[in-house]
């Protein structure tokens, strides 16, 4: 028996040593580390067909200086140890480009693991670019120099959000309602501080945290909701949290304005619908498929003939990718010492709107324009409806990016 | 106070009928066969599956018939070509392969509808609400889900009490030798009793998709609360499995309706704050942050002080 083990294992490390070519095969590999089984996996998945769809663009058009684009898939199951593994795997097969969005935690330990790794690896530099993990904490405290956000951070999303609230005469009671872990109280403290700060008139009724991902009736939160007399439902709930609470509204027949993160995540709309609650549920995101602009446009229904139950849910991927491919291609190379450089300060138009964002050098997190957006019933000839439902995203305001920008505690520590 | 009472319980019955109707299949199987089926949630997201599918076609009504005979037509291939099999090394076997089992059903539906929610709908013939109390409406549909759960409940209960078939059926799970002697075919009833045990499961699927999500990820989301429902209910006890839910219902609805903590509980007592300093979070946690835990703790309560369950009738 421990023969086998041993020659089993021998036999491994070989296939192992023979899957590990240079970089340098004339392909620009991207590791793509996100849940592609278990629970996560209905998002990751959708990432990962973006991402691919990309590529193809990208490669019919001779790749990116030169090279040709792949994107390597790597399932972490949202679980920050198996994504060590897997970004390890992927540095073992000369991947230099990690790409991974879901989860925090997730992205933390990404972070301090390439910190590490890129200390201790001079000349062989690994970049992590996220497209979607935004608790302030990886901008801030624990900011890297190898680490790029293109989504917008929570306190970021927050000050946009709070901004526009300021002048909605028309909140006066709001509750708060998140999920009982890191995210959702990073949510709810920071808008009850910047609604104090803001709008002082304004009172929170309600601050409500629930267990991640085990309520199955949320009636009786409702039913709490309904009883403080809120006019005003502020959320960072995602996935099943989020769909099971607009249901359990609609069920009950609340009349109150929903603002959230995640509406537009996937299931989302579907709940919404199903609730029947038409205008009145908004989420702040970085674009929207109905926005007036040709060129993304045309993309989404490219897009959308290539996968036609899936909306572009990230237009981010879309501003990530198309700044790595011009700080490669003004590099001339694709090492990430050498490209990561041009993505400090580099300014882009986004992919929704053509309104140009930057990237903030002193802690690498991306501004750009953020949306506010309604879910409403569309004309799907003319416009883009989410999952099949008919209904749409339709904007509600535009919050230019002067009015989303924070300050950072990063204090960077460069190479070199 | 008797608006957030009334309301409450209303929604703890409510969701108490739920849980039932999720846990019936279960209870059948374990208290007749004595299988522990992990499978349970995948024949569950099997009928919700079944049930759009059936619905956007013909409509929920046929779907409620359809879907929940299929996968019982499913469930019997199972016990007939697996799970029969298997009996013969014992449950530990057992558990295990009805818990690959929901592996199997679960990349089977991602094969077939995607990893993304579908859009099963109220029928529009429940699609309405029933009555209003405090401004809150109450939909049809969970008064439906109401009434399938109590009937499903009464005719379980007649069937394994009251009718020959039942009698059999119980006896066979006892003395299967002495059974099979007096004429009767015994792996054909376990094949039956299964094969109602997982139709069961399709028609709570069939009901709670609508009213949850219709998710390939459903079966692992509805998790552990059923196998809290029976042991807290008593192993095989299907009474005792009824009053669980309700009891778990109307525990977990009012824990979230009450914003008390330790703090203001015994916060009087102690004036220094010493207290808050010892116990950290644990002091100023509300009920309401922890209610959806409450089940569990409950599990535990009964597991240390009656391991038998409220009305089960062996300590499994």
């Amino acid at each position: 028996m421990m023969n086998k083990l041993a020659l089993a294992a021998a036999a491994l490390s070989i296939l192992g040593l023979s899957a590990m070519p240079a970089a340098a095969d004339g392909t620009l590999k991207l590791a793509y580390v996100d849940p592609l089984s278990g629970g996560g996996a209905s998002i990751g998945q959708l990432g990962l067909n973006q991402l691919k769809f990309i590529a193809e663009k990208v490669n019919a058009k001779g790749g990116v200086n030169g090279e040709k684009l792949e994107i390597v898939p790597f399932d972490n199951q949202v679980n920050p140890q198996k994504s060590l593994v897997q970004v390890q795997k992927a540095i073992d097969q000369g991947i230099q480009i990690i790409v991974q969005g879901n989860g925090s935690s997730v992205g933390v330990a990404i972070e301090d693991f390439l910190r590490k790794y890129n200390e201790r690896n001079p000349g062989k530099s690994v970049v992590y670019l996220n497209y979607a993990a935004i608790d302030p904490i990886l901008t801030n405290e624990k900011c890297s120099y190898w680490h790029f956000a293109w989504d917008a951070a929570v306190n970021i999303k927050l000050e946009a959000l709070t901004n526009y609230l300021k002048n909605q005469k028309d909140v006066k009671k709001v509750y708060l309602i998140d999920q009982d872990y890191s995210f959702g109280h990073s949510v709810a403290d920071t808008t009850v501080k910047m609604l104090k700060e803001k709008r002082p008139d304004i009172k929170i009724v309600g601050n409500e945290f629930h267990p991640l991902v085990k309520v199955t009736d949320f009636s009786p939160y409702i039913a709490k909701i309904k009883a403080s007399g809120a006019d005003t439902v502020i959320t960072g709930n995602w996935g099943q949290d989020f769909a099971l609470l607009i249901k359990a509204a609609g069920d009950a027949g609340l009349k109150v304005k929903w603002y959230t993160f995640y509406a537009g995540g996937a299931g989302g709309p579907t709940a919404v619908k199903q609730a029947g609650l038409a205008g009145q549920v908004f989420q702040i995101t970085e674009g929207i498929n109905n926005i007036d602009y040709k060129p993304a446009q045309e993309v989404i229904r490219a897009y959308m003939k290539a996968y036609p139950k899936e909306p572009v849910y990230y237009p981010r991927l879309f501003n990530l990718t198309g700044m790595l491919f011009k700080a490669i291609e003004e590099a001339k190379s694709d090492d990430p010492a050498k490209f990561a450089p041009k993505l400090e300060g580099m300014k882009y138009k986004t992919f929704s709107s053509g309104d140009e964002g930057f990237m903030r050098a002193s802690d690498h997190q991306f501004f750009q324009p953020l949306y506010i957006s309604t879910l409403e019933p569309v004309d799907t000839k003319k416009e883009f409806d989410e999952e099949n439902t008919g209904w749409g995203w339709k904007q509600v305001a535009q919050i230019p990016v002067k009015d989303t920008i924070t300050q950072t505690t990063c204090k960077m520590k460069r190479p070199g | 106070m008797f608006e957030i009472v009334f309301i409450s319980t209303l929604n703890g019955i409510l969701y108490g009928m739920l849980l039932f109707l999720m846990a019936s299949g279960l209870t059948v199987i374990f208290s007749m066969m004595g299988v522990l089926n992990f499978a349970h949630a995948g024949f569950y997201m099997l009928g919700a599956f079944f049930g759009f599918e059936i619905s956007r076609r013909i409509g929920f009504w046929p779907g409620l018939v359809i879907a929940p005979v299929l996968v019982g037509l499913i469930g019997m291939m199972v016990e007939r070509y697996g799970l029969r099999r298997v009996h013969r090394h014992g449950h530990v076997a057992e558990l295990l392969f009805t818990f690959g089992l929901t592996y199997v059903i679960q990349q089977g539906v991602e094969m077939v509808w995607g990893k993304l929610p579908v859009d099963y709908k109220v029928p529009p013939s429940l699609d309405f609400s029933a009555f209003t109390v405090f401004s809150t409406n109450y939909p049809a549909f969970k008064l439906f889900e109401l009434l399938i759960s109590i009937a499903i409940f009464l005719a379980l209960l007649l069937v394994v009490k009251r009718s020959r078939i039942g009698l059999v059926v119980q006896a066979a799970l006892d003395h299967p030798e002495m059974v099979a002697r007096l004429g009767h075919d015994v792996d054909r009833i376990f094949m039956l009793v299964f094969g109602v045990g997982t139709g069961l499961a399709a028609i709570a699927g069939v009901i709670a998709g609508p009213a949850l999500v219709t998710q390939s990820n459903m079966a692992g989301l509805l998790g552990p609360i059923l196998f809290v429902v029976v042991v807290v209910g008593g192993l095989g006890s299907l009474g005792g499995a009824f009053i669980a839910s309700l009891l778990i219902g109307l525990l977990q609805t009012f824990a979230v309706a009450s914003n008390m903590s330790l703090a203001d509980l015994f916060g009087g007592l102690d004036p220094g704050g010493t207290a808050a300093v010892y116990f950290g979070d644990i002091w100023s946690v509300t009920v309401a942050q922890v209610a959806p835990i409450m089940p569990y703790l409950l599990l535990v309560l009964i597991l240390i002080f009656r391991p038998r369950g409220l009305m089960g009738t062996r300590e499994t």
